[in-house]
């Protein structure tokens, strides 16, 4: 059967994405068991993972759905109490001492409870359009953030304990998530092999969704909402399914990270990280896969690698977001650009635009 | 009494945001987009006249007036540098160049003042307390509630009787036939970017005068719930911002006194998401057609 070109495009796209990760993954691997790794490469391995997944996630959002969600941290963090709560739940009250079952139960239910959460909120959001969407996203981020802030859970005398709002737990309870606190004594338990398994499963849900015919529907909705719809496109169910399969995502990506150190608070999935994940996704290319995982790496070992560096970073982030809009959406810029490298392109028959 | 002194401070904070969702109506309703970066500025009119009263040493009325004028050429600059050349953008590319901008403001606001809070002075805004009849009122309530008065109607004029405010009105309505028309579509944007920065300065001098603690982030979450007033209010139009801004503040006030001080911004986010569920257009605005 012969492909045709963007098919075989495609093919190579995805050929090269996973070529990449995997190729990245053994070499690290050989690095760690040779230990020529620096310490704080080391440490950096399970955060690069999560924030893949977190870029590849969003982009699916906005790149691939066309919606600017900025709550994608209230997912995250939405995974990352959910997978502290189970993993302390699994240890003290049914005694499971296996590590990576644990984890693997955590990064499952923290998935399930953010795409419940995701699938809560989209039923109203995604009847939004354009700016409303981005702001009720933020808004919902923000109200994930303050109500963990009052959310008390812990184990006892072989049972969950939980109350909101006020403090009303038991003497004697082991506590969980601890209000403003966050979630408290965590037994890190996140590996670096788990890491990469998760971004492999995100790059191939991510991938054949998009190159799918649920994927074509969910970019037909992007690029027109009312041509689409009139094609007899469900657009609200197609956005769903973006915006639902993000928010799994993130909150696996979120257990992942919780389970990585001691202790989650509120304070580090504020708004702020959401612009993170979206600078990572806006440096690696509005759609493009690939390009999220390079820049959510880069990106993450990049500020420990130069520590001057760290006290600009936030400035530089609003530069380049600034800066990268402008230059891929400004037209007499496109055009110029366009102009300047035009002479370097084969000629092709069927390809060339007609002016 | 406590239920009138909350309704006081409910009023006092609603007509801050009312201020500011002014801004942020009249720059939406015009160049349709929303201006993230709007918080920013108004955190930045707060810092220069909190230079001109501490460092410089000016009166209060000086140091408004020069917040004000170094915000205008701000919000500008901010339009002409990095928003005027994503005019045919999408609103997805516009959005994002905003949400950088705010960023850029509050980092180059870290750079120039740095983390540490600062404590903003006191001023005639906020210098007494007035007791009428057992009720507490701050001062600042007062011209608060005053300047969000005269704005508002300076503001209806402006816009129903001069030439420029029926200019804007032409962009807002439609931009391609205002061009065909004669109007200088780039001018009138400029002037509403700088109406809205000026009172985004004045904005920032009442809300520093009510809440004296000045950082480089004083301005984003102030920003983000003024834009929750303008769509609740209906984006676009001048007397439902203003309504839209006195009912949440009212609301965030009683929310955390009588539900839960931990959950007032989460009360008023979930009334965004109600008014945008039942009713997207707002209090007072209209319904807009969507056309192919």
């Amino acid at each position: 059967m012969k492909m045709t070109k963007a098919k075989r495009n495609k093919l190579i796209y995805n050929i090269v994405t996973f070529a990449l990760v995997i190729g990245a993954f053994l070499i690290l691997q050989s690095m760690i068991a040779n230990k020529t790794i620096t310490r704080s490469l080391k440490g950096q391995l399970v955060p690069i993972c999560c924030w893949i997944v977190m870029a590849v996630s969003l982009n699916l959002v906005i790149g691939i759905s066309g919606e600017l969600s900025l709550g994608h941290a209230g997912f995250m963090s939405v995974g990352a109490y959910t997978g502290a709560v189970v993993s302390g739940l699994l240890i003290n009250v049914y005694d499971i001492q296996d590590a990576t079952l644990r984890l693997v139960v955590a990064i499952v239910a923290g998935g399930l409870l953010s795409g419940i959460v995701g699938a809560l909120i989209g039923i109203p959001v995604l009847r939004l359009r354009g700016d409303y969407l981005a702001i009720v996203t933020l808004a919902f981020g923000e109200i994930i953030r303050n109500l963990v802030n009052v959310l008390y859970i812990g184990t006892g005398d072989g049972r969950l304990y939980a109350s909101f709002l006020n403090k009303k737990l038991p003497e004697g309870v082991t506590m969980l998530v601890d209000g403003a606190k966050g979630a408290v004594k965590i037994k890190p338990i996140s590996t670096f092999t788990a890491g990469f398994i998760l971004v492999l499963i995100t790059l191939v849900v991510v991938l054949n969704l998009v190159n799918s015919r649920a994927g074509r529907a969910i970019k037909a909705c992007r690029d027109n909402r009312i041509a689409a719809e009139s094609m007899g496109v469900n657009v609200t169910k197609y956005k769903m399914m973006a915006f639902v399969t993000a928010a799994v995502l993130a909150g696996m990506a979120g257990a992942l990270y919780g389970l990585n150190s001691s202790t989650v608070v509120p304070t580090q999935f504020t708004f702020n990280q959401s612009i993170n994940v979206l600078v990572f996704v806006v440096l690696g290319g509005l759609g493009n896969v690939l390009g999220s995982v390079i820049s959510a790496t880069l990106l993450t070992i990049l500020p420990e690698m130069l520590r001057a560096f760290a006290d600009y970073r936030m400035l530089v982030y609003a530069v380049v977001l600034i800066l990268v809009m402008i230059f891929t959406n400004n037209p007499t810029i496109l055009s110029f650009m366009k102009r300047l490298i035009a002479p370097f392109k084969r000629k092709d028959v069927t390809g060339g635009d007609a002016q | 009494m406590i239920f009138l002194d909350n309704l006081m401070n409910g009023l006092s904070l609603g007509s801050i945001y009312a201020i500011i969702a002014l801004g942020y109506t009249m720059v939406y309703g015009i160049a349709k987009m929303l201006n993230f970066a709007h918080g920013d500025i108004i955190m930045v009119g707060a810092y220069i006249a909190f230079c001109g009263l501490q460092y410089w040493g000016l009166p209060p009325i000086v140091a408004i007036l020069a917040a004000m004028v170094v915000c205008t050429i701000l919000g500008i600059t901010i339009e002409g540098l990095a928003y005027r050349p994503l005019r045919q953008a999408a609103s997805l590319a516009v959005l994002i160049t905003a949400i950088g901008m705010s960023y850029l403001l509050q980092n180059i606001a870290l750079m120039i003042w740095g983390a540490n809070p600062k404590s903003f002075p006191r001023t005639f805004i906020n210098s007494s307390i007035l007791h009428i009849g057992g009720l507490n009122i701050a001062s600042a309530t007062i011209y608060t509630i005053l300047a969000n008065v005269v704005i508002m109607i300076a503001l209806t004029l402006f816009t129903a009787k001069t030439k420029m405010g029926k200019a804007m009105r032409c962009v807002s309505e439609d931009r391609g036939a205002a061009e065909l028309m004669g109007i200088n579509v780039n001018r009138t944007i400029s002037v509403t970017f700088a109406i809205g920065s000026a009172l985004a300065a004045i904005a920032g001098v009442l809300l520093c005068s009510s809440y004296p603690i000045l950082q480089p982030t004083t301005g984003s979450m102030p920003g983000i719930k003024a834009f929750t007033a303008a769509v609740f209010g209906g984006i676009g139009s001048i007397p439902g911002a203003m309504l839209g801004g006195v009912l949440l503040g009212v609301i965030e006030i009683f929310g955390k006194a009588y539900i839960s001080t931990e959950l007032g911004d989460a009360i008023v986010f979930a009334v965004l998401i109600v008014v945008l569920l039942v009713k997207p257009s707002g209090l007072l605005g209209k319904p807009v057609r969507e056309k192919v």
